[in-house]
């Protein structure tokens, strides 16, 4: 039986479950799919708001303000990069001008420190690419970046480090509350016994509560669609854009993701399935927009699209508490934007705030915060990844050509924390296929070095789990 | 450090033929190949059309490279396999990896860049719909079926109708699999003539001219895809959606020149070619260091890249044993009709004819190439058709290059087809 068990993991799930493993408790995840961070928390703008869009007094705001100061450490600490980039929202017309006041004034009472007015002729020092119709902006320095799915991956790890156990092709499909403790029930049969359940199921998140008893929210889906240029483009932008929010919405952002990349998006779609498909008019109002806020954008860059679908809840705010009719029961639900900054920020509340009502909060002293860059390699000098491949070669072979990964990281992805089994899973932690020829050279080998690693028949390797075979059989 | 006279980057048959000139003059070379063996992309080309030109008969693509390997080993030459060249400098220093020596680095007096090509991938196409699996690059199933005996689907849809996207619709066939189209937004095939005879006609494959693909379905593995016709401006007309069913989707849309590490070095790239600037001689625009076969710009014909890679041998060879002259340039333009024309760039104090390389922006019939410069023609040739699809030329006698006053064009006129 397990004191806790986690539903979903997203960063929120993978945030918490870390969180829980710095006390002695048999704590455990949940997911549904092949691998975690398949959700919202794997296509998303990764921007780590500074936190003067949420009305004041929300749950959004505080968690928003508090996440961002401490992600810096938060990520140091797990080995994913950040970086402050600072963000602008660009007005075009007086009247945005006006908003952005507003928008400054809102931030300040948020307590988003160091929010500034600039005007054009800073804006375009800054960012020469900006469209020339802009006519000033506002500058949020605590702005910044980081990799929503490689955090999400790095605090699951840690927490296995730690002790916690991951239990993946999990769909929770049935939950009995017994005398002490849940039955939680996966859709192949398995169950497992947890004495509290924490819900971070995401835009699914309804439906853990409903099937647990608690029918108190609804969370819809509502998608974005992104494009992503090659990481030749750079440096065409160096902070986050963002339009100025009208009545017609937010608009998209132009920004450089921690990877070097650029991306551009996220369209707001309101979809009733929960698809992730893009579409042509998606992608078409993407490019549409992206060309409004800055001259020049290199289209020709473009090396892939996607798209992401965000938790839409009909409080318009987080849920983070204890259900109200199901004892035991923690909904973090309708996470939507600014989830990913805010995830650091919830986690130590739930597990200080909440699950502390449940147990007594016992230190885990071989607690181990630290982890491992999943791309330690590629920081190292000369001399020391010579020393590296000497005593394993397999450092010394590349795999991937445009991202440069070897077989070395390849085979320590599958063997970490949590272990990647699909060529996807691989892409998220190494980049391996994630360059410029997306996988076109790579994946073949990729494919066989799962085969051999997990001692499996070439066949079953799949791209990202159940269902996604790569391979249909042997040549005549 | 370890120097040689000459480095050349990648060893397929660029690289293999530009070393054994470069040896056959008298330079210590040395070949850097990233793959297991030498041969690069023949290697998986087991059809047959390889080496019609260049050895009047039809050979298979690791038979044609098997000629050259063979004369490689007759020779001193070094051969590094297993070893990915990580950068180069303008100053001719080489980083390379591999597995034994870990990270080191050579210096050349002379580098000959042969790192071949890559596939457009489909993301560059921003295509709506699921990103399930089943989405291949015609090279990668090609390597998949051939090299690692694997059939990477039974039901297909082809996207883009190069030579590599003809050639696995009929090897996917003769596999096993069924193709039910190949659909090019172009209003002709990017692929050789041939190629569109023997792979697609014989086996009654449609191709779909001026088609694109709307959406791919699926959320696991493809399911289908839905193409439809496109107007003038490549757009999709309404209403002529046609929708199959297909558990795998290759892209063969089109190949770009490996230039990340000639980039690194500061040497000069064309737009039109997205291969480095060269002379003649193929020097680029760092004196010593020349380039050769797809690195350069994309080939359909081998025969034609061996062809190349021993003018760069020679020439590197040059260099590198008694250093460079001084130059007396004109630039080449692609003028009407024409997408580009290869060198870019003619020496006037180098000895020799000179092959002006081009491509045409379409297919023509019943037309002159002409050489110009200024209002004066100085060549010109009759050729029945042209297609974008296939790589023609013009020799440029010694004589005229000598005296040529000015920069030169090579335009096309003819009636289209
Ligand atoms: C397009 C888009 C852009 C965004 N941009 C930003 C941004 O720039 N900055 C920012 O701070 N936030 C952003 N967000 C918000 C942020 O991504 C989310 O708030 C955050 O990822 C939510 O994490 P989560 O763990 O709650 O949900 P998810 O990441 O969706 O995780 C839920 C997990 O639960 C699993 N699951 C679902 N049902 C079951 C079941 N029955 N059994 C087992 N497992 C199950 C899912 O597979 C999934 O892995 C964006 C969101 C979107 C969609
Ligand atoms: C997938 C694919 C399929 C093709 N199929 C056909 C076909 O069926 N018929 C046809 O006529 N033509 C085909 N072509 C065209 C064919 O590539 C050329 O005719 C010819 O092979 C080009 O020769 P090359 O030596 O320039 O390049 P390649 O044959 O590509 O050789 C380049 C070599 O350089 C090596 N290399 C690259 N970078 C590095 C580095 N950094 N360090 C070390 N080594 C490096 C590569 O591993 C490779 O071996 C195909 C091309 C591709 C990409």
């Amino acid at each position: 039986m397990f004191d806790v068990a986690v539903i979903g993991g997203g960063v929120i799930g993978a945030t918490i479950l870390r969180e829980l493993t710095k006390y002695r408790l048999n704590v455990c995840l949940l997911e549904k799919e092949a691998d975690v961070a398949m959700g919202q928390s794997r296509a998303n703008s990764g921007i780590v708001h500074a936190g003067f869009d949420a009305p004041v007094g929300s749950l959004k705001a505080t968690f928003n303000v508090l996440g961002n100061a401490m992600m810096e450490d938060y990520a140091r600490e797990l080995g994913v990069k950040f970086k402050r980039n600072g963000s602008l929202v660009v007005a075009f017309s007086e009247e945005e001008l006006k908003t952005l006041k507003e928008l400054k004034a809102r931030g300040e009472l948020n307590g988003v420190k160091k929010l500034r007015i600039i005007s054009k002729e800073e804006l375009f020092e800054i960012e020469p690419s900006v469209s020339k119709n802009a006519v000033g902006a506002l500058l949020a320095p605590t702005g910044g970046i980081v990799c929503p799915y490689k955090l999400t991956v790095a605090a699951v790890g840690n927490a296995m480090d730690n002790g916690a156990t991951l239990l993946t092709e999990f769909e929770v499909v049935k939950i009995n509350k017994g005398e002490n403790a849940f039955t939680i029930t996966a859709k192949d049969g398995k169950s497992i016994t947890a004495k509290i359940m924490i819900n971070c199921a995401g835009i699914y998140s309804e439906e853990i509560a409903k099937a647990a008893g608690d029918n108190s929210f609804t969370v819809g889906g509502r998608k974005g669609e992104y494009i992503l240029l090659d990481r030749e483009c750079g440096d065409f932008v160096k902070h986050t854009l963002f339009f100025t929010p009208t009545e017609k919405g937010k608009g998209i952002l132009v920004s450089p993701t921690v990877d070097g990349n650029i991306i551009l998006g996220p369209t707001a779609e309101q979809v009733s399935d929960k698809n992730v498909e893009t579409s042509v008019d998606g992608l078409k109002d993407v490019q549409e927009k992206a060309a409004k806020m800055c001259d020049k954008v290199p289209f020709g860059g473009t090396i892939t699209s996607f798209a992401g679908t965000r938790a839409y809840c009909n409080i318009h705010d987080f849920i983070i508490e204890e259900s109200k009719t199901v004892e035991g029961l923690i909904n973090c639900a309708g996470i939507e934007s600014p989830g990913l900054t805010s995830a650091p920020a919830i986690a130590k509340f739930v597990v200080e705030d909440l699950v502390s009502k449940f147990f007594e909060m016992v230190d885990n002293l071989d607690f181990d915060g630290q982890r491992k860059p999943d791309d330690f390699f590629n920081n190292l000098s000369v001399e020391e990844k010579n020393n590296i491949i000497k005593e394993n070669p397999a450092y010394g072979k590349i795999i991937c050509r445009c991202e440069r990964i070897t077989e070395g990281e390849i085979v320590r992805a599958i063997k970490t924390n949590p272990p990647a089994t699909n060529v996807d899973a691989i892409k998220r932690r190494t980049r391996s296929g994630m360059g410029r020829c997306q996988g076109g050279f790579c994946q073949p080998q990729v494919v066989e070095i799962i085969a051999r690693e997990l001692n499996i028949p070439i066949e079953q390797v799949t791209k990202s789990g159940k269902g996604s075979y790569l391979l249909r059989g042997k040549t005549k | 450090m370890k120097n040689y006279d000459v480095i050349v980057i990648g060893g397929g048959p660029a690289g293999l033929a530009a070393a054994i000139r470069a040896y056959d003059l008298g330079a210590e070379v040395l070949i850097i190949e990233r793959e297991e063996i030498t041969g690069g992309i023949l290697n998986q080309c087991i059809h047959n059309g390889f080496g019609l030109a260049r050895f009047k008969e039809s050979l298979s693509g690791p038979e044609y490279a098997a000629r050259f390997i063979d004369e490689v080993c007759k020779r001193d030459i070094s051969v590094m396999t297993n070893t990915t060249v990580l950068s180069l400098s303008a100053d001719k220093k080489v980083t390379a990896i591999n597995q034994t020596d870990g990270i080191f680095t050579l210096q050349a007096k002379a580098i000959i860049l042969a790192m071949g090509c890559r596939e457009r991938s489909k993301g560059a196409l921003n295509i709506a719909g699921t990103r399930p699996a089943g989405l291949y690059s015609a090279g990668s199933a090609q390597k998949y079926v051939n090299i690692k005996g694997y059939l990477p689907g039974k039901e297909v849809v082809i996207l883009g109708s190069g030579d590599i996207g003809l050639i696995m619709a009929r090897r996917m066939t003769l596999e096993g699999a069924k193709v039910h189209a190949v659909c090019e937004i172009m209003p002709y095939s990017s692929g050789l003539k041939r190629n569109i005879v023997q792979c697609l006609d014989d086996f009654g494959i449609p191709l779909y001219l001026n088609h694109t693909v709307l959406k791919i379905e699926g959320n696991d593995r493809v399911t289908g895809v839905v193409i439809a016709q496109v107007d003038k401006d490549k757009k999709p007309i309404p209403g002529t959606e046609k929708h199959f069913d297909c558990d795998t989707v290759l892209f063969s849309v089109g190949l770009i020149p490996e230039n990340e590490l000639t980039k690194e070095a500061g040497i000069e790239l064309c737009g039109a070619t997205k291969g480095a600037l060269v002379y003649q001689n193929r020097e680029t625009t760092i004196d010593g260091i020349f380039a050769c076969g797809n690195v350069l710009h994309v080939h359909d014909l081998v025969d034609f890249v061996s062809e190349e890679a021993e003018i760069a041998g020679a020439a590197a060879a040059k260099y590198a044993l008694s250093g460079s002259k001084e130059r007396s340039v004109v630039n080449t333009f692609a003028g009407d009709n024409v997408s580009y024309v290869l060198p870019q760039k003619i020496d006037k104090n180098i000895e020799g004819n000179v092959k002006l390389f081009f491509r045409v922006k379409k297919a023509l019939e019943k037309c002159t190439v002409k050489v110009i410069c200024g209002e004066q023609v100085l060549l010109e040739k009759k050729k029945r058709v042209v297609r974008p699809g296939e790589m023609e030329n013009v020799i440029l006698p010694e004589s005229l290059v000598s005296e040529l006053g000015g920069d030169i064009s090579v335009v096309l006129e003819g009636k289209e087809i």
